[in-house]
């Protein structure tokens, strides 16, 4: 039971992390009618908005280690620590969380820039060239972190305060040895969160409903005079943020490197098939759904009838998903297709 | 729709192909013995030989391979009688005499392995076929580092391994053209269990993660066997996929099986990834069975340490090499890489230098280039001052025999490289073992000169 | 470029030909003139032109091919354990099996269209990677990759009473040893007839109805057509290419590992399609071509090498230079490729053909008559 209860808390964490990139790249999609293999890249820029603002936040003294002859060898202290004591010490501590605030003007930016300077160009080409395209500049744009930041993964903890493990099973009955991390609840809600954010934007909005009118029918919405294209190019930022976002949330469970926007990219692109081209509540519980059946297949008994299953689940849930409902979970006819 | 009689034409393309292919595959049957070479790419009267450096530049191991790359260039220095030496001045064997090899310049090609077979097959390749490279060094991964060992065995020159874990490498797989400097799953597990039985006692349950590979798996069972020999139980052993990222679906397992130690058999990223998790899942500060809870890391290295972070406290496991190390040849080498880079080498640093050096000492000491030459010299050879201390290039299976160590991460670093502190190093006899227990049990084969 | 007559295509398979088997030649000048690579060009320019079949011709976008080109690998790595080590049975058995499984991956995939059958494709050739990685390892060698060993059976090379001796047996084609040169020419020579084969389907009846397909599936199904036999023979003949290029990696060098046949293998061969060209005959050969002399050339410039090609420089721009531009080569080399892909496709969607077809025009702007098809298949 308790093995079970982690297991649903396993799924739904990764089901968070997938449901926040596919969202952004269904959005996209179902505004633009891009196919961005870069939306991998801007999660990997997400992670890395927390690792320089940490670099920032510690830049430090350097002091000579005079023990160690051969090399220059510092021992390091933020000046942050050295102007404000313990508050310094405080802040850097929070780094992940303020990364959060860092993160969202910068990936605004870099969607906004990245729509106008490249996507905009590719809305009337085929898919074949938008997915080329974007897998180059997701490319470029990893190899330019790596040359700054290096390949290793750095890490990233989490805060003090939530370092440690909740003891959930209290809260459900079960003992005290069902623990689970704190950071992970932490995600845990604020994927949530985003999520719920990202839906009551859209349909709440007047913004929002031009955008849903316009994703049903843009000839019409702009043929009544609504400029329709600034707000995709604005929808497009959005959805910069939310992949961003989840790569800042995600650093203290992931130590983020160059390459972490590529392993993410393919699974996302699966999670939104799944889910249906262009529907964000698809990708939302395709997300979810692809999670939870991820962790249970990687349970000891389930891997011992069947060997191998956690390597393959998501693909063979996919094929069998997509074999039994033509469009995905809660597709539209006609789109993508021919 | 324009249609042409292919059934006359096609068949004469195909004539006129196979006559062009045959006179122009011609003149090379003829030059590839022409000059008489009784081994591939004998730099006969050429002022200066060529080696190849096949390490990783794009990927998951990019920085290890850069580092070894650095270590490679500084041994090509010091061999070429440039900057202060290294370990030449240390080394027992005094062949080597600072003016190149058999008094030609050593000069070097690169190539990126990308940590893939194919991608390192084909790097390696051209080195041999367009470069005349005479001898192949580097990797980062076993499956590499086997794949290219196999590579140069059937092409005819010397691969010496880089950073290569996996028992297989000179087990199962070995070759008479491979040589490995680096140490094995099995030394780990022969190196880790007496330290861990001083440190948690012998009545522990292990809990092993396996990377689903077959390094993971050689490794699991190195540390299954030499673990189950002090006294321990083994819980479970579950196989995880290869860069699973999140690792949590594993790690829950962990919190109620009853074990009170987690083995990690996972390398680069997938152990950085699930030391990092499982410390999260709180597995450190846990009581199991009145005991605390314990984290083992069977092959550590300090890049990788690096990204886990302060994870890394406290967690026992063991190297090949560490830069803080005592004697007279590690200080020479920390000395002279530290002044060239500004910071210390790497393990996967160190056995490049080394395996660059070896090799041309037993060039040296050979009289020849010629590869069947070399490994005579190598095999069986008794060296010492590498910063290992005495070590043995074993003959029966081209291991290298030395002390490995036993590290722990440690728990107040002073400075941004003193992540490890070494707790013990194990002497050579107790990781020494019969070349051919069945772990291990392979054929050298003969040597191939290539020509 | 040039108008699809019976003796224009005579001209190209000539000129193809031609070019191919003296490619050792002048390609030297590049760097490239090695066997290994020369190789590499003819197995990978086939995987393409396979690739091209489905993706170009018949508008399906298969993200999951390089499955095929592993089975073809390890169906070929197997005949010379079990068998022989000659390669005619080793390659007969890899586009057999690889056809196999081509025709039932495609008779599943191809119940969709668009997107939803590239990401099938996908996750069969993912699946299939994962397991050759992990729990197929008794088939594959998981990680190590399939090799050859001294003890295996070689059924028919017994039965002809040859005898390898102690050391590791070499592919051979009736006593051609398939390595370097050799090697390198019978890989060309299939692959020539690979192109033969495909300009015949593009002049085919079968051609046109591939082009269809692309231009307007739905139509067709309205006339009545079933179009669906058409696309599986498409599927099945790329995937027997495929299989083909995964046997002759094999017979050049025998060793099949997985990674052969994950995504990003897969995204290789779509990439190097469009990079030269999606739907014309000579791009994927080029796009193939061009991938492959940047993975093993450009990753090879190491700070020493450029350092003595900017030799002629005055020191202090030499060192900025050399900075500059090793971003871009060794351990950069993917910034090159990502950069390269983003200038081919904004400023040539056709591909490197379309650069081609867009120099050819300006020389013969004077003539007047010049073609305005920038393909020899129409694209779109």
């Amino acid at each position: 039971m308790d093995a079970i209860l982690l297991q649903i808390l396993n799924g739904l964490d990764k089901g968070g992390a997938y449901a926040l990139i596919a969202l952004g790249l269904t959005l996209i999609f179902g505004t633009l009618g891009v196919v961005n293999f870069a939306h991998g890249a801007l999660f990997m820029l997400g992670a890395f908005c927390a690792v320089s603002l940490r670099e920032l936040l510690t830049l430090s003294m350097k002091v000579k280690d005079e023990s160690i002859t051969f090399f220059d060898a510092y021992k390091e202290v933020p000046y942050l620590e050295v102007w404000f004591g313990e508050t310094g010490t405080m802040i850097i501590d929070l780094a992940v969380p303020l990364s959060i605030l860092f993160a969202i003007p910068i990936m605004l930016l870099i969607g906004l820039a990245m729509e106008r300077g490249l996507i905009q160009h590719f809305y009337k080409r085929t898919h074949a060239e938008q997915i080329l395209v974007t897998f180059g500049l997701a490319i470029v744009l990893q190899e330019i972190v790596k040359a700054y930041f290096g390949a290793n993964p750095i890490p990233q903890p989490a805060p003090e305060a939530v370092a440690g493990s909740a003891n959930i099973g209290a809260l459900f009955g079960l003992g005290d040895s069902v623990v689970y991390p704190w950071w992970r609840l932490v995600y845990l809600a604020f994927s949530g969160v985003v999520i719920a954010a990202v839906f009551a934007f859209l349909q709440f909005t007047t913004f929002g409903m031009v955008v849903r009118a316009g994703m049903q029918d843009r000839e019409t919405v702009g043929l009544l005079g609504i400029n329709i294209q600034r707000r995709f190019t604005i929808v497009f930022g959005i959805a910069a943020v939310v992949a961003g976002l989840a790569g800042v949330m995600y650093t203290p469970i992931l130590p983020p490197d160059y390459h972490i926007g590529m392993d993410f990219l393919v699974l996302s692109f699966v999670v939104v098939v799944v889910g249906g081209m262009g529907s964000l509540g698809g990708a939302v519980a395709a997300g979810f759904l692809l999670g939870i059946l991820q962790s249970f297949a990687s349970m000891n008994e389930v891997k011992s009838i069947l060997p191998g299953i956690d390597q393959i689940i998501i693909y063979l849930v996919a094929v069998v998903i997509l074999l039994v409902r033509p469009r995905g979970l809660m597709g539209r006819k006609g789109v993508m297709e021919g | 729709m324009a249609k042409f009689d292919t059934g006359v034409s096609r068949r004469n393309l195909l004539k006129g192909g196979l006559a062009l292919s045959g006179a122009l595959a011609a003149p090379t049957f003829f030059t590839r013995h022409a000059f008489g070479a009784d081994f591939l790419n004998n730099p006969g009267n050429a002022a200066s030989i060529k080696l190849g450096f096949n390490v990783p530049q794009t990927g998951a191991y990019a920085d290890e391979g850069a580092d070894e790359l650095r270590a490679f260039q500084l041994a090509v220095k010091h061999l070429n009688g440039e900057g202060d030496g290294g370990m030449l001045n240390t080394f027992s064997s005094k062949a080597l005499k600072g003016n190149g090899v058999l008094g030609k310049k050593v000069e070097y090609v690169t190539g990126d392995t990308q940590t893939k077979s194919d991608a390192a097959r084909a790097s390696a390749k051209r080195m041999i076929e367009k470069d005349g490279a005479l001898m192949i060094s580097g990797g980062s991964s076993s499956g590499v580092a086997i794949a290219v060992q196999g590579l140069c065995q059937d092409a005819g020159i010397i691969f010496m391994a880089g950073l290569t874990h996996s028992n297989d490498t000179t087990g199962k797989d070995r070759r008479r053209n491979g040589f490995r400097h680096f140490f094995n799953a099995y030394q780990s597990g022969a190196a880790l269990a007496p330290v861990l039985k001083a440190n948690y006692g012998t009545d522990r349950v292990a809990y092993h993660l396996t990377a689903d590979y077959t390094w993971g798996w050689t490794q699991e069972e190195s540390i299954k066997n030499a673990t189950e020999a002090v006294g321990w139980k083994t819980a479970a052993a579950v196989k995880t996929p290869l860069g699973a990222g999140d690792f949590s679906q594993y790690i829950t397992p962990v919190l109620n099986s009853g074990a009170d130690v987690l083995v990690l058999n996972h390398y680069g990223k997938d152990m950085v990834n699930s030391l990092t998790q499982a410390v999260q899942f709180g597995l450190r500060d846990k009581k199991v069975n009145g005991k605390d809870f314990a984290i083992v890391v069977p092959l550590y290295s300090r890049l990788m340490a690096q990204g886990a972070g302060a994870n890394v406290k406290g967690i026992f496991g063991s190297t090949n090499w560490h830069w803080s190390l005592k004697d007279e040849g590690s200080q020479a080498f920390v000395k002279s890489f530290g002044a060239e880079y500004g910071f210390p080498p790497s393990q996967a640093a160190h056995t490049c230098y080394v395996q660059t050096l070896l090799y041309a000492d037993a060039c040296e000491r050979a009289g020849t280039f010629a590869p069947c030459e070399v490994v005579k010299a190598l095999e069986g050879f008794e060296f010492d001052g590498l910063g290992n201390g005495p070590t043995l290039y074993r003959a029966e299976d081209h291991q290298c025999f030395k002390k490995v160590l036993v590290v722990k991460g440690n728990e107040n670093p002073t400075s941004q490289f003193d992540l490890l502190e070494v707790v013990q190093e194990v002497p050579r006899e107790q990781v020494t073992y019969d070349p051919n227990i069945p772990q291990f049990a392979g054929d050298l084969g003969p040597c191939n000169n290539g020509a | 470029m040039i108008a699809p007559t019976a003796r224009n295509d005579l001209i190209l398979i000539g000129a193809f030909a031609a070019a191919v088997l003296t490619a050792p030649l002048w390609l030297a000048p590049i760097g490239a003139g090695y066997p290994d690579l020369l190789q590499k060009f003819a197995i990978y320019g086939l995987f393409a032109i396979g690739f091209n079949i489905l993706f170009g011709f018949t508008g399906y976008l298969s993200f999951g091919h390089a499955a095929f080109l592993g089975v073809g690998s390890y169906a070929a790595v197997w005949s010379f354990k079990l068998l022989t080590m000659n390669v005619l049975p080793a390659v007969f058995f890899a586009v057999l099996v690889s056809g196999l499984f081509a025709l039932a991956i495609g008779f599943i995939s191809l119940r969709r269209t668009g997107i939803y059958f590239s990401i099938l494709t996908l996750a069969f050739a993912q699946m299939s990677y994962n397991l050759a990685y992990s729990v197929l390892t008794p088939i594959t060698n998981g990680e190590t990759g399939l090799q050859l060993t001294t003890s295996d059976p070689r059924i028919l090379d017994k039965m002809a009473g040859i005898d390898y001796g102690a050391a590791l047996p070499t592919t051979d084609l009736f006593g051609t040893e398939m390595t370097g040169y050799p090697g390198f020419y019978f890989c060309a020579v299939l692959m020539i007839i690979g192109f033969v084969i495909a300009v015949r389907i593009a002049r085919s009846p079968f051609g046109t109805m591939l082009r269809a397909i692309k231009s307007n599936q739905n139509r067709l199904n309205y006339t009545g057509i079933n179009t669906r036999p058409y696309a599986l023979a498409a599927f099945v003949i790329s995937g027997m290419y495929a299989g083909l290029a995964g046997a002759l990696l094999a017979c050049t060098d025998p060793l099949a590992g997985a990674e052969r046949m994950q995504w990003t293998a897969s995204g290789e061969v779509v990439l190097m399609t469009i990079l030269g060209g999606a739907g014309t005959l000579l791009g994927p050969v080029f796009g193939a071509g061009v991938i492959k002399y940047f993975e093993n050339i450009f990753s090879a410039f190491n700070h020493d090498i450029l350092m003595s090609i900017f030799d002629f420089l005055p020191g202090w721009l030499q060192g900025i230079v050399v900075t500059v531009s090793g971003l871009f080569v060794g351990e950069g080399w993917h910034l090159t490729l990502g950069a390269l892909f983003m200038i081919i496709v904004i400023f040539l969607p056709g591909g490197l053909m379309e650069g081609v077809g867009r120099i050819a025009k300006l020389f013969r702007k004077d003539g007047g008559a010049a073609n305005s098809s920038v393909s020899t298949a129409p694209g779109e």
